[in-house]
């Protein structure tokens, strides 16, 4: 009986947890980086704190998993809109490939480019 | 004469039909009357061949859901009132093969509905002599909501997963079952998580959402889905953590 089971939790798993991150995380980044340290709303921190924070390993963890998740957020949901949207159940194969396949390639460069912080 | 609407209703016969068609009526346009209303009237004062099917005519049966305009909707609670001056398109439910008119035929419906066990599965059912099965008020309202389906099917005329893929188990009956699986009394959690946690089953489920919107008795079937897609990921995980583990 298990054999039968689909493979979709890990998919679905990825995916909810990227929504959480997507949902939560991103907004806040964003207004604190694009809104109120640009604007002097609140102190901005010093570039050599931010570096010792993205260089930590828990810095290096969660820059990773703040980029990684999102991307297979996006590759589970663009793939349900492109199927039940453009109703093209037949190229599944090709739509699977090209949103994990995207996801994936994009978590490997975050990782080049997180291993890569001086 | 009163004030008329116009209804445009598919036609279909499969003795004399290759395809259905639409035909046109004018019903009186009366602010208390519904779709069935009209339906009803037509079948009685000017075409009794016209076939639907219909029952209680208060949102209780079930049996009166057609597309209105394109929407699935219980016509016993559409006012033709709100589509005038009309014309009104009346057609079988979407997704389901057309038997006659606006009958549609529903039988991979109730294979799905079966496949899921929708009722209390008790590992040893208790003597009647020790009384009845208690539940507090909140054991109660963690299920309430979804036992609300009265099995209308508009929930798979509005699903594009099943309209794409029929194999799909479809948005009542997997919030049928999560309405046994949330009951205090049930202890059949196990024998459906092997159906339910198929491709077939809630994976199926893209989160178009549209059930929720269609379902006249507030159900959410895709909140089921959702909570169940929990469940059965954290069945997943627990399956892979400890294979030795349960069945």
């Amino acid at each position: 009986m298990a054999a039968k089971r689909s493979n979709e939790p890990f998919l679905w798993l990825l995916f909810s947890a990227g929504g959480v991150v997507a949902a939560l995380l991103v907004p806040v980044h964003l207004f604190l980086f694009g809104l109120a340290f640009p604007l002097g709303w609140l102190p901005a921190p010093a570039h050599d704190t931010l570096l010792a924070l993205a260089r930590s390993p828990i810095g290096r963890i969660y820059l990773l998993v703040f980029c990684v998740l999102p991307l297979f957020h996006w590759a589970h949901r663009f793939r349900y809109t492109l199927y039940d949207g453009l109703q093209i159940k037949h190229l599944n194969e090709l739509v699977n490939t090209l949103c994990y396949g995207g996801a994936t390639v994009g978590a490997a460069f975050a990782v080049y480019l997180i291993w890569r912080i001086p | 004469m009163a004030e008329q609407i116009a209804l445009e209703i598919t036609r279909y016969s499969p003795e004399r039909d290759k395809t259905p068609s639409m035909e046109e009526f004018e019903v009186p346009l009366r602010k208390e009357w519904v779709v069935l209303d009209a339906l009803n009237y037509i079948k009685d004062k000017v075409d009794g061949s016209l076939s639907f099917r219909w029952s209680c005519r208060m949102g209780v049966c079930g049996s009166c859901g057609m597309m209105v305009n394109g929407e699935p909707k219980l016509t016993c609670a559409t006012f033709l009132n709100d589509y005038a001056p009309g014309p009104i398109r009346v057609e079988p439910l979407k997704n389901f093969p057309v038997m006659r008119d606006l009958i549609v035929e529903i039988s991979d419906f109730l294979a799905k509905l079966s496949k899921v066990k929708p009722w209390l599965i008790r590992k040893k059912e208790k003597p009647i002599s020790e009384g009845e099965y208690l539940q507090t008020p909140e054991e109660l309202d963690s299920y309430r909501q979804f036992s609300m389906c009265i099995n209308c099917l508009l929930c798979y005329a509005a699903c594009p997963v099943y309209g794409l893929d029929p194999l799909f188990a479809g948005p009542a009956a997997l919030a049928l079952a999560q309405r046994y699986n949330m009951d205090s009394r049930d202890e059949g959690k196990s024998e459906r998580l092997d159906v339910l946690s198929q491709h077939d089953g809630i994976w199926g489920c893209t989160f178009v959402g549209e059930c929720t919107q269609v379902c006249p008795k507030h159900v959410d079937p895709a909140g089921a889905i959702q909570q169940y897609k929990l469940t059965a990921a954290q069945e997943w995980v627990k399956s892979l953590l400890m294979p030795w583990g349960g069945k």
